[in-house]
């Protein structure tokens, strides 16, 4: 880790202008991806715009028309927590809760969540190549350990997924990212925030150069009655989903009016297939269905060796969420009963 | 788990403390961060220490500038192979006493690169942070030498295989071979051949790797607190390498958070930081980052190989075990890995095998019940498959197997009580009701498993010494330079000397981990409470037959003329075994005699007669029980039933947590650990704590232990055979088998992740 400077900004203009007047900048949330970052050299930013003191942003305030604002500098727990977040948008607040662990998510800011670096396990390794990293110097899962890489959407310069649980529940939910920066604030619709990585693998989003996060934007439709998280990982607690699938649904009896679902782990962003939530649309929920739809998902999948099992996995998952959200019986998921269990 | 451990509970005065759940002494500075461990000795004037490592597996370091780094205010010095002195003619002066053969790695010797992370500077500065940045801007050039291989099944397809040598000590060959083994497989109407795999596994204790280095200013002489299972191996160590005596390199540990054979042989960190020391004359503190941590000792990836048959009631007819494991390019490193088969199970035709590879990755080391956990879980999921082609249920197949003498080594047991902790454990876990059909069990979307799996360790005593100290007041310390890696030496061997002497447990103190005490073995191989504690009960025996002495020099003395052997001590005080109202209390024999205190030294070691005689084992039959969902294939144990069979329980309490420990260990190695190695890089690729898995709270459920207590008097004194590595044995092999019975499926190669079940 190299020395740094560092700014306790006090209003949303100071910090975009302090960002702006220091090379080597970066934001600071929470720190808890940030910092161990750069006590790996992955970054090695020369000067940090704390956004700790803005307490404008650590809100969550109804918006006219139904919606919900999360405060981007609003912790996680302070989010999934929220009364309003629980009742209205339990798919958000399940989904955090799915993430990493107290300690963490008591850390955590939901712009930082937005913005977490993928793990692959090359990113944070300085002594082998990678091309989000270090750019132009290969990438190492490709033919390696890529268990934890991606299978929609790579490219041949990264496979690397988007690690967050949050942002797949925001997909699902069809939030809109408010950004404000040196030429003034703007909204980004959700599915547009994170992109793939193509050739250029080091952006993993669309923020332009010292774009800072101010909020995320509910829509009114949250989902409550019909939705669900299904995260599978390689322990119970304190492990990145390898797949999860994110689901809110508006049911008619046994019909399906409305359907947003998302899956995370599989690749560089929270991945939504709109053609496939049509398929659902109309529909009577039946296992037949789903599997229909999950083979859709996975239509251009390709597997790395390692991380091949996502594919399968992945279509198994989209089965079982959709199940658990139509019939909301908790008795489905498979980690519901660990609660429960002495 | 809910017992308080602040306070040592108070004991009545006439009750045996041994056998009692007593808490540790210690407990109250454990939690209130009072303990000092490695890194947390603040001593004056301290710089740091930070270990560069390499990113290539194989080549030569060409260039390093040191020129920017040493330019850094606060940067103190660079230590690399260029200017680190030739301490020691020999490489044999880097062996330690747990070494395996071959040639010890000497850090910062050559520019060579034999394994990837392989460290290849330490940089030292005036804060830690300074000596963090500085180490990653030290710009080093390399020659990487591409023609390398990490892989172990390509070094195995390759025919690289050699028999393991002897060299390392402990380590059994495999045993002789018996009757017709192939023969009798094909003429067995029920046979099973299997593959079972397990991959790297990083030990990962809780306390990284750390050494500080006291420079106390007089000659050579230095405090070095070390972080390691044993003081004394660390001191022989460095003594060879630096040329030191005794009073100059003094080792102290007196906690150590964790270790599980990662602390048995010295880690580089103590090398560098007393080499730092020595050059600069001055304190130094070197510690692992928990990625360094991946630069040292692994259980080593092994695949083993195993047929068995038996006849048509399910007696077994031919036991074949072999085993293939990595090695370093430069060690031999052994465990004793497919001996438990034969040891476990009666059968007229077997045969063993052992081989060894060299990959290009670090010496493997010893890692809980190493050898064991990898040998048990083969042998325990094949008998397992071969119970269901016989149509026997699997712990009738056990019991039809089961043998009251070691056919190894054909000698009777010192004790086995196997057989009781298969019937109590079967029946705390409600075995009888088990319907042996796989698939046959569910709960809604889940299904159920159930399981079972055997082990055994060897009973062992190493030679140790102990002294002892009565004060005038009554009060007791005794001294031994063993270890406490959090096992419970501390509150044992107060029991053990309490209990000897009759003394009140609040008036016994035991010290420890310290090359000024007398000498005792490394912690490990659960040998810790039978060498210690026997050398602990030999010495304060001392104590009390010189205070029978005193006590006999008394006017009108009660004891005149009795015998030590017919003397108890109890209530801090001593009796006549025949009349217990002949009685003197031990603090009125002090006063009387004038004495300030009474000492004694003394030491125990193996019996090599009753060692010839018998063969000494603990055993343990763990059953499981899974829940898997069916479609999604994650993987639940819900219960856990171990019951152990390990001689005499000093302290059920410290037993049990590590039983717990164990039971936990097999657990996450059956679904969770492996250190991924990129076979293109040569290097762990996950190695971290957020990556490299070990299970959370959530993933451990309800797991009951069982002591079955042995009486044996052959194994040592004290009738104890350790509880350090038996819990974890069968576990992992419960599991896979109880996965087989929840799915149908068999899955041999370890862990046991979501993927492998879909
Ligand atoms: C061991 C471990 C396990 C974890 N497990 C999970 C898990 O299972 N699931 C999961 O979803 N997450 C997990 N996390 C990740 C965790 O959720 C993120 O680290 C956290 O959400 C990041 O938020 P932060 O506020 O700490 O961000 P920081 O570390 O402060 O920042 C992250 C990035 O965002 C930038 N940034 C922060 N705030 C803003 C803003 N308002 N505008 C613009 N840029 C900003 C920073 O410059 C930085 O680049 C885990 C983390 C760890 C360390
Ligand atoms: S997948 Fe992406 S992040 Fe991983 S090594 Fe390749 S380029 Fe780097």
């Amino acid at each position: 880790m190299n020395s740094f400077t560092l700014t306790q900004a006090a209003a949303v203009d100071e910090a975009v202008s302090d960002f702006a007047g220091h090379t080597g900048a970066a934001y600071l949330g929470g720190g808890t991806n940030l910092i161990d970052l750069m006590k790996e050299n992955v970054s090695r930013p020369t000067h940090l715009t704390s956004l700790n003191h803005l307490s404008a942003l650590g809100q969550i305030e109804d918006l006219p028309g139904g919606g919900l604002r999360l405060g981007a500098l609003a912790t996680n727990a302070d989010t999934a927590w929220n009364p309003e977040v629980e009742v209205r948008y339990p798919l958000l607040s399940q989904t955090i809760l799915a993430g990493a662990t107290p300690q963490l998510r008591n850390m955590a800011t939901n712009g930082g969540n937005l913005l977490q670096r993928t793990r692959c396990y090359y990113f944070y390794d300085l002594a082998t190549p990678c091309n989000k990293r270090e750019p132009g110097t290969g990438c190492s899962a490709i033919n390696g350990m890529n268990r934890v890489c991606g299978v929609l959407g790579t490219s041949e310069s990264c496979i690397a997924t988007q690690p967050s649980d949050m942002c797949v529940a925001l997909a699902a939910l069809e939030a809109v990212v408010r950004v404000q920066g040196p030429n003034g604030e703007r909204t980004i619709k959700f599915e547009d925030f994170h992109r793939l990585p193509g050739d250029q693998p080091e952006l993993d989003n669309t923020l332009a150069p010292g774009e800072l996060i101010t909020a995320i934007d509910l829509p009114a439709q949250g989902y409550a009655k019909n939705f669900t998280y299904l995260k599978l990982r390689d322990r119970a607690s304190y492990a990145f989903a390898l797949v999860s699938v994110a689901v809110g649904l508006e049911m008619d009896g046994n019909t399906i009016k409305t359907a947003r679902f998302a899956l995370g782990g599989v690749a560089h962003k929270p991945w939504r297939d709109q053609a496939a939530e049509k398929m659902l649309e109309g529909q009577t929920a039946s296992p037949d269905l789903f599997r229909q739809v999950a083979a859709k998902v996975f239509e251009s999948a390709i597997g790395y060796g390692p991380n091949s099992f996502k594919i399968e996995l992945g279509k198994r998952a989209i089965v079982r969420a959709l199940k658990q959200a139509t019939e909301m019986d908790q008795a489905l998921d498979s980690n519901a009963f660990l609660n429960t269990n002495p | 788990m809910s017992q308080t451990i602040a306070t040592p509970p108070t004991v009545r005065l006439d009750s045996d403390v041994i056998g009692k759940p007593i808490s540790r002494p210690e407990g109250a500075a454990k939690v209130s961060g009072a303990a000092k461990y490695a890194a947390e000795y603040n001593v004056p004037n301290l710089w740091y220490g930070y270990i560069v490592d390499s990113p290539i597996a194989k080549g030569k370091i060409l260039k390093i500038d040191v020129d920017a780094v040493l330019a850094l205010p606060g940067v103190k010095q660079v230590f690399t192979h260029e200017n680190v002195p030739s301490f020691a003619w020999f490489d044999r002066s880097y062996k330690d006493d747990v070494a395996p053969g071959g040639s010890p790695f000497r850090p910062l010797h050559e520019p060579e690169i034999m394994f990837s992370q392989q460290p290849v500077a330490l940089v030292v500065a005036e804060t830690f942070e300074l000596a963090r940045y500085a180490a990653s801007i030290l710009r080093i050039d390399y020659e990487v030498d591409e023609n390398f291989n990490t892989d172990l099944e390509k070094a195995r397809a390759a025919g690289k295989g050699f028999d393991a040598p002897k060299g390392k000590t402990g380590f059994l060959p495999p045993p002789k071979p018996k009757g017709d083994a192939e023969g009798a497989f094909k003429a067995a109407p029920h046979q099973v051949t299997g593959e079972y795999t397990h991959h790297a596994q990083h030990h990962n204790p809780m306390e990284m790797f750390a050494t500080t280095v006291e420079w106390l200013g007089d000659g050579k002489k230095m405090n070095i607190y070390d972080k390691t299972q044993g003081a004394p191996n660390v001191q022989q160590y460095l003594r060879k390498i630096f040329s030191l005596s005794k009073e100059e390199a003094r080792v102290v540990s007196k906690f150590t958070g964790g270790a599980f054979g990662a602390g048995l042989r010295p880690q580089h960190q103590v090398f560098m930081a007393v080499m730092a020391a020595l050059e600069l004359e001055h304190s130094v503190r070197v510690s692992m980052t928990r990625q360094q941590m991946f630069s040292m000792g692994h259980r080593p990836h092994t695949i083993q190989d195993i047929k068995l048959a038996s006849d048509e009631q399910g007696y077994l007819q031919s036991l074949q075990h072999t085993a293939f494991a990595e090695t370093s390019q430069f060690e031999d490193e052994t465990e004793t890995v497919v001996n438990w088969s034969g040891i476990l199970y009666k059968c007229d035709n077997s045969k063993f095998g052992y081989e060894l590879a060299k990959i290009d990755v670090d010496t493997p080391a010893d890692m809980r019940a190493p050898g064991a956990a990898t040998g048990s879980f083969a042998i325990e999921c094949a008998v397992d498959e071969l119970s269901y082609k016989a149509g026997v249920d699997p712990l009738e197949f056990r019991l039809l197997n089961y043998t009251y003498s070691d056919p190894t080594e054909n000698k009777p047991f010192s004790s086995k009580r196997l057989i009781d902790c298969y019937h109590e454990g079967a029946k705390r876990f409600g075995w009888e009701q088990r319907n042996p059909e796989p698939r046959s069990m569910r709960e809604g979307n889940m299904l159920v498993g159930w399981g079972m799996g055997t082990g055994c360790w060897d009973a062992s005593m190493q030679k140790a010494a102990a002294k002892a100290s009565l004060s005038a007041d009554g009060k007791l310390t005794v001294h031994s330079a063993t270890n406490d890696q959090g096992a419970g030496t501390y509150v044992i061997m107060t029991q053990i000397a309490a209990q000897t002497l009759g003394l009140p447990l609040d008036q016994v103190t035991f010290v420890l981990g310290d090359t000024n005490l007398p000498e005792a073995p490394l912690q490990g191989g659960s040998w810790t409470a039978a060498s210690v504690g026997s050398a602990v009960q030999a010495t304060c025996q001392e104590v009390g037959k010189k205070l029978l002495k005193l006590a006999q020099k008394m006017d009108n003395s009660p004891l005149d003329g009795v015998a030590f052997e017919d003397v108890q001590f109890a209530d801090g005080h001593m009796r006549a075994n025949e009349d217990i109202t002949k009685s003197v209390a031990i603090t009125e024999v002090l006063a009387t005699s004038g004495e300030a205190a009474v000492e004694a030294e003394s030491s125990a070691q193996p019996n090599p007669i009753n060692m010839l005689k018998y063969s000494m084992h603990s055993h343990n039959a763990a059953f499981v029980e899974v829940k898997v969902d069916e479609d999604l294939g994650t993987i639940h144990v819900t219960r856990v039933v171990n019951a152990v069979a390990a001689g005499r329980i000093l302290n059920p309490k410290t037993a049990r947590s590590q039983v717990l420990g164990g039971t936990v260990w097999g657990i996450s190695m059956a679904l969770m650990e492996e250190a991924y190695l990129d076979n293109n890089l040569g290097r762990y690729m996950n190695h971290n704590y957020a990556e490299y898995h070990v299970p959370v709270n959530a993933d451990i459920h309800k797991i009951d232990v069982i002591f079955v207590e042995e009486e044996d008097d052959h194994v040592n004194p004290l009738g104890v055979k350790g509880v350090g590595e038996i819990g974890m044995l069968g576990v992992a092999a419960a599991i896979a088998n109880a996965v087989y019975h929840a799915t149908g499926k068999r899955v041999r190669d370890l862990p046991l992740t979501i993927d492998k079940l879909l």
